[in-house]
């Protein structure tokens, strides 16, 4: 089953003579459970690719699709419901806040949806649990190594029970022993729970956990 | 949601407590300002009410005016005149003719300059004044014109001291009279002047001994029904005009003040001062409300980061919005409640060293409160706009 498709998507930076075109007539389809890795240069358009796909940014034409549905006709209101339920975020500096503890992190995207407090207490410590994490919850990212912190990152993106994993760089800041970890983590998620995951990478050796590697070149696929 | 935003805006504050309280300083200062200047403003008006009704409540004071062009003096009163009032006017309490001059008083080594007032003994009913000890005077001595005098308390404390001053003969020029009483305090006029400091004596006695004249210089009346007081007004004016036979082109060469009027005009004045000065401490909330906007300002800066995680992991732009909203409002809110603590120290403070009562006035502390309060929404919204417009992907790239 196809979950997102891109459809002859183009997005052009600035106004004027300064334009600058991040994408060029993208045609991209991902069937659900995939585990799909983005790699090129920089500036080659991947991240612009994961922006749209995490519904934070607008394209310039063409079509997204998720599940079916064109999302450049959704308003900002109903791109915050889709992500808040649909889409998990991993980040290459793991942004998560700094002075709340692992648990507070977990909770945030729950309390936004509007969860209840015993709710979201158990599904953070689920989550939490399912990364290995069960005994550091009380302790605030300052506290923790990079790889508990991009694993808190991964339990808050994986809070939600989303269908997508969207990771931009998740080893970028972790040694190679670390990010193996992660990438392990990364695979069971997706083996196990199904969850689609789209990473953006640099390193063929994290791309190689992938299922499938879609090469970005000026804005355009390679392979 | 609403509860959640509450705490993280608490959090935030405890965070940067200095820089919170710094912030805050502002309102606290217009909050106390406020309550401070309107609190001892409604205290000095009580006051000036308080200590004008003391004279005398529905009093009128006929004295001698003043006719515009002519240098000449106007006309004192005479006797007739106040038997005139007295028996053509009704509805009156008393009539209490009196002449005042300045005069040393002079008992053993002692000596001191005093008013000294020569009347009836309705100038008791007239003026509210009540015997500390002693006696007022028998219709034989004011008749015959005898010298005798009740002393003012600062008269007596001046003279005798803590002795008591009854059945003493004091000095006043050329002859010497018997006290045979002492009046209650009154303490200090509106005006600063000291109602204590002064003598009484029937009218004949100072009439005959120490003016040489008959003529009265002021006949204060008490009417009975306060409702009455301008028709009584009225009444003695046109005796008065009748009994001098003024022309109907010729102004009145006498006034009859109401005292009402006096408390009303001086109390006005205060009323609008006491407005005045809460209106320059009003501007000091404002400011303190910029001082917030400021702040709130830098600390979406700040958190530009956190606010792009919060919009990327699900947050709406209401969510954020109200995040600081809540954290501008329970900023100005602490400022508020501390403001109303401050105040009452400093109008109880200021009450007492103005001699003037402390009123606690609900209306006005809850009104600044919630003006504080709205402040923070006022000057907290643009900032909180700014955070919630924030495009999260940016935010997210923002160290």
């Amino acid at each position: 089953m196809t979950l997102i498709q891109f459809k002859n998507v183009t997005k052009t930076y600035g106004a004027g003579d300064s334009t600058f075109r991040a994408l060029k007539g993208l045609n991209l389809a991902i069937e659900d459970g995939e585990f799909l890795a983005l790699m090129g240069p920089s500036g080659s358009g991947k991240s612009t690719t994961m922006n749209i796909a995490a519904c934070l940014d607008t394209l310039t034409s063409g079509s997204y699709l998720f599940q079916n549905i064109p999302v450049e006709n959704l308003n900002t209101y109903q791109r915050t419901l889709l992500r808040r339920n649909f889409l998990g975020f991993i980040f290459q500096g793991f942004n998560l806040l700094a002075r709340s503890s692992a648990l507070e992190n977990v909770e945030l995207p729950l309390i936004y949806r509007g969860d209840k407090v015993h709710e979201r207490r158990s599904a953070a410590n689920d989550a939490l649990k399912k990364v290995g994490l069960s005994n550091w919850r009380d302790h605030t990212p300052n506290e923790l190594s990079g790889g508990q912190q991009q694993r808190v990152a991964i339990a808050r993106a994986i809070v939600t029970k989303p269908k997508i994993l969207l990771a931009d760089e998740p080893t970028g800041n972790l040694d190679s022993q670390t990010s193996s970890e992660i990438m392990s983590l990364l695979t069971s998620l997706n083996r196990d729970l199904g969850i689609t995951v789209i990473m953006v990478t640099h390193e063929p050796e994290m791309a190689k956990y992938a299922s499938r590697i879609v090469h970005f070149l000026d804005g355009q696929i390679t392979n | 949601m609403f509860w959640n935003s509450f705490v993280l805006a608490v959090h935030a504050i405890k965070r940067n407590l200095l820089r919170s309280f710094l912030t805050v300083l502002g309102i606290i200062i217009g909050v106390a300002a406020v309550i401070t200047m309107v609190t001892v403003g409604r205290g000095a008006t009580q006051s000036v009410s308080d200590q004008i009704s003391a004279m005398g409540t529905n009093q009128l004071v006929v004295r001698p005016g003043q006719r515009r062009g002519s240098g000449a003096n106007t006309p004192k009163f005479k006797q007739k005149d106040v038997d005139l009032i007295r028996t053509q006017v009704t509805g009156i309490a008393g009539v209490a003719p009196y002449s005042t001059l300045s005069a040393t008083v002079i008992f053993q080594a002692k000596n001191y300059t005093t008013l000294i007032t020569g009347t009836t003994n309705d100038f008791f009913t007239v003026g509210n004044w009540v015997l500390q000890s002693g006696r007022q005077f028998y219709d034989s001595e004011l008749n015959s014109g005898k010298a005798s005098c009740i002393l003012g308390t600062t008269v007596k404390n001046k003279l005798f001291g803590k002795e008591n001053p009854q059945g003493q003969r004091i000095r006043v020029k050329q002859f010497t009279c018997e006290v045979i009483g002492v009046l209650e305090s009154k303490g200090q006029s509106t005006w600063g002047t000291d109602q204590d400091d002064n003598v009484l004596m029937p009218l004949k006695t100072v009439h005959r001994r120490l003016l040489g004249s008959l003529d009265i210089e002021r006949i204060a009346v008490k009417v009975a029904d306060s409702k009455k007081i301008s028709i009584t007004q009225e009444k003695i004016t046109e005796l008065i005009r009748q009994s001098r036979r003024l022309p109907d082109n010729m102004e009145n060469d006498f006034r009859v003040l109401d005292m009402r009027q006096i408390i009303q005009t001086l109390t006005g004045t205060t009323r609008v001062l006491t407005m005045l000065l809460g209106a320059v401490a009003a501007v000091s909330l404002l400011v303190g409300g910029i001082g917030i906007m400021n702040i709130m300002l830098v600390s979406v800066t700040e958190r530009t980061k956190e606010i792009g995680i919060r919009l990327a992991i699900g947050a709406l732009e209401k969510h954020v919005l109200m995040q600081f909203l809540i954290e501008a409002v329970v900023l100005s809110s602490i400022g508020g409640v501390l403001g109303l603590i401050l105040a009452a120290g400093l109008s109880i403070f200021g009450a007492s060293l103005m001699g003037v009562p402390f009123i606690f006035d609900l209306q006005i502390n809850i009104l600044a409160f919630l003006f504080a309060a709205s402040i923070g929404i006022l000057f907290g919204f643009v900032p909180a706009r700014r955070a919630a417009r924030l495009n999260p992907i940016d935010a997210l790239r923002h160290e």
